[in-house]
């Protein structure tokens, strides 16, 4: 059992069965809700007090649209048996985000991810963190655990327009870059994925610039929303959400969560991206979640959240816009897609 | 000769291939085997279902020409007509399922969106087609009638592209995810050529000099 839960994000003594955390959740979206409530009470409610809105960013800047924020929910690092996220949105099913997966290192059809990659190897795992950093380290997954485990309720959009929420447990991706601690001359993170292709048959595609890979600024890098995630719904991460490491950067689109990584590395010139590279007019470096700047072929207004009927509108920087919003003050989100 | 007018029996397969596709959609769904996301799973499958017997009915007379059956000609039709069966499934799944009949969100995609035009500028030019396919339209129209029907090659090509589009990836660098429109826009471009007169004089010259 030790053996097996290895690359558990939590020590084992702590994880709930998830049959038990399927029990307790009925229980606890009541006591969700009444809590909840409370806690909105007692902070007052700052609901439009994003910076977006306070901090003198001009609604003016293009693609940033005129709507309100919305309301600034504080989102818990411990939301293990909650059932909804911080808006009050129900979390989708262990089998939605286990058969719904894009992930075209295995197969571009996302209900074949879960089977083919059943067997991916996940332990050893080695993450070499290096580039411009003071202390560069390959660790292996039992010592990235000894980061604080959180448990986050986040939002997934995908750029193709359909959306999940998805209970992650993972750590801070701070927490490891000041282990490393960045060099002066850092500005940038980026991430690439295991290249094997004799377990990920789909990195033989001729038609991809493999192994995939992916940046953020450091400052995106370091933001307390940015996590490494390392399991889901209390379980070690399915391989077909992107074990056994996987970014979560809630408020760009899915494509920006590389799956697998291998190494990091802290770069002064912004890095390559694997859509990028595909196709550059349709898939920037910044990727924010924005219902105002569509892709250039389908619309970004509204999605799908799987298991819903109709479809929803798309929130600002996926309704982290309090949270994150400051990032990018001043900048034209049109231009810098 | 004699044979294909004593029993149909390419008629009735060609039916029953024809009802196959959307016999497996209900049983898929009723047995809840449409994806996570069964709007978007029967949204493509209409799709690509319906590009499938557009390439068989561009594929008919090549086959004529290849073979020399002529009783597949007659079946031209039908095939034509399960594309726009298809065709219209899948439109509808796009308007009703997918955004509701929701036209203030339709309208703006239509214009604005790429792939979204594509797919109904190929639809509008199935149309016509389809309406025109009658034994008293054929009668009526003579040479105009072979000459609108000459819109299902531009047609193939139309939905290639929308195909491609609403995948990621770019179909004219062939990067990304655009194989299989690749492969289907080869596969048509194939039938096409196959059609040019030069050609398939000269295959038919070549295959009576074989089977003689």
């Amino acid at each position: 059992m030790e053996h097996k839960l290895r690359h558990v994000a939590v020590p084992s003594s702590e994880i709930t069965p998830y049959s038990a955390y399927l029990t307790r959740r009925d229980f606890l979206k009541v006591a969700g809700i009444v809590s909840a409530t409370a806690f909105l009470a007692a902070c007052g409610v700052k609901s439009t007090s994003g910076p977006a809105s306070g901090n003198g960013v001009p609604t003016a800047v293009p693609g940033w649209g005129a709507e309100t924020p919305t309301p600034s929910v504080p989102i818990p690092d411990n939301a293990q048996g909650l059932t909804t996220d911080e808006l009050g949105n129900s979390l989708n099913t262990l089998d939605q985000i286990t058969h719904y997966n894009n992930y075209y290192e295995f197969s571009t059809a996302k209900d074949a991810v879960a089977s083919l990659s059943k067997d991916f190897k996940t332990t050893p795992w080695a993450l070499e963190v290096g580039g411009l950093v003071q202390n560069p380290k390959t660790y292996a997954i039992e010592d990235l655990l000894k980061f604080q485990q959180k448990e986050r309720i986040y939002r997934l959009r995908c750029v193709e327009a359909w959306s999940m929420v998805i209970p992650w447990t993972g750590f801070e991706l701070a927490d490891l870059l000041r282990e490393v601690q960045p060099m002066t001359s850092a500005k940038y993170v980026r991430f690439i994925t295991l290249m094997d292709k004799t377990q990920m048959p789909g990195e033989g595609g001729p038609l991809y610039p493999w192994p995939y890979n992916e940046g953020l600024r450091l400052d995106e890098a370091m933001h307390r929303l940015t996590i490494i995630a390392t399991g889901l719904y209390g379980q070690s991460l399915p391989n077909q959400d992107g074990a056994p490491l996987r970014l979560v950067v809630p408020w760009k689109y899915g494509f920006k969560s590389i799956k697998a990584i291998v190494k990091i590395e802290l770069t002064e010139t912004q890095p390559e991206t694997f859509w990028n590279n595909i196709s550059s007019t349709e898939y920037g470096f910044y990727s924010n979640v924005n219902p105002n700047v569509d892709h250039p072929r389908w619309s970004q207004a509204t999605e799908r959240r799987i298991g819903e009927l109709s479809r929803r509108q798309t929130l600002m920087f996926n309704g982290y816009n309090d949270e994150v919003a400051s990032l990018y003050t001043g900048m034209d989100l049109r231009t810098n897609y | 000769m004699r044979k294909s007018r004593s029993f149909p029996w390419l008629k009735i397969a060609i039916h029953i291939v024809g009802w196959l596709p959307l016999a497996k959609l209900i049983f898929d769904f009723s047995t809840n085997n449409l994806t996570i996301n069964p709007i978007q799973e029967i949204e493509i499958r209409l799709g690509r279902t319906a590009l499938y017997f557009l390439v068989a009915t561009l594929a008919v007379t090549p086959a004529y020409t290849l073979t020399g059956w002529s009783a597949v000609l007659s079946r031209r039709r039908a095939l034509g007509l399960y594309a726009f069966f298809y065709a219209c499934l899948h439109i509808l799944t796009f308007l009703g399922l997918d955004y509701g009949f929701v036209f203030s969100q339709i309208i703006p995609l239509v214009v604005g969106k790429p792939y979204i035009f594509a797919g109904i500028l190929a639809f509008s030019m199935l149309l016509p087609l389809a309406a025109t396919s009658f034994d008293y339209f054929i009668k009526r129209m003579h040479r105009n009638w072979k000459r609108l029907h000459w819109l299902i090659y531009p047609a193939g090509l139309v939905v290639i592209i929308h195909y491609a589009w609403s995948l990621k990836g770019d179909l004219f660098t062939l990067r990304g995810n655009v194989l299989q429109p690749f492969i289907w826009g080869l596969v048509i471009l194939a039938l096409l050529i196959l059609r040019l007169p030069p050609l398939r004089r000269w295959i038919s010259t070549v295959r009576q000099k074989i089977t003689r």
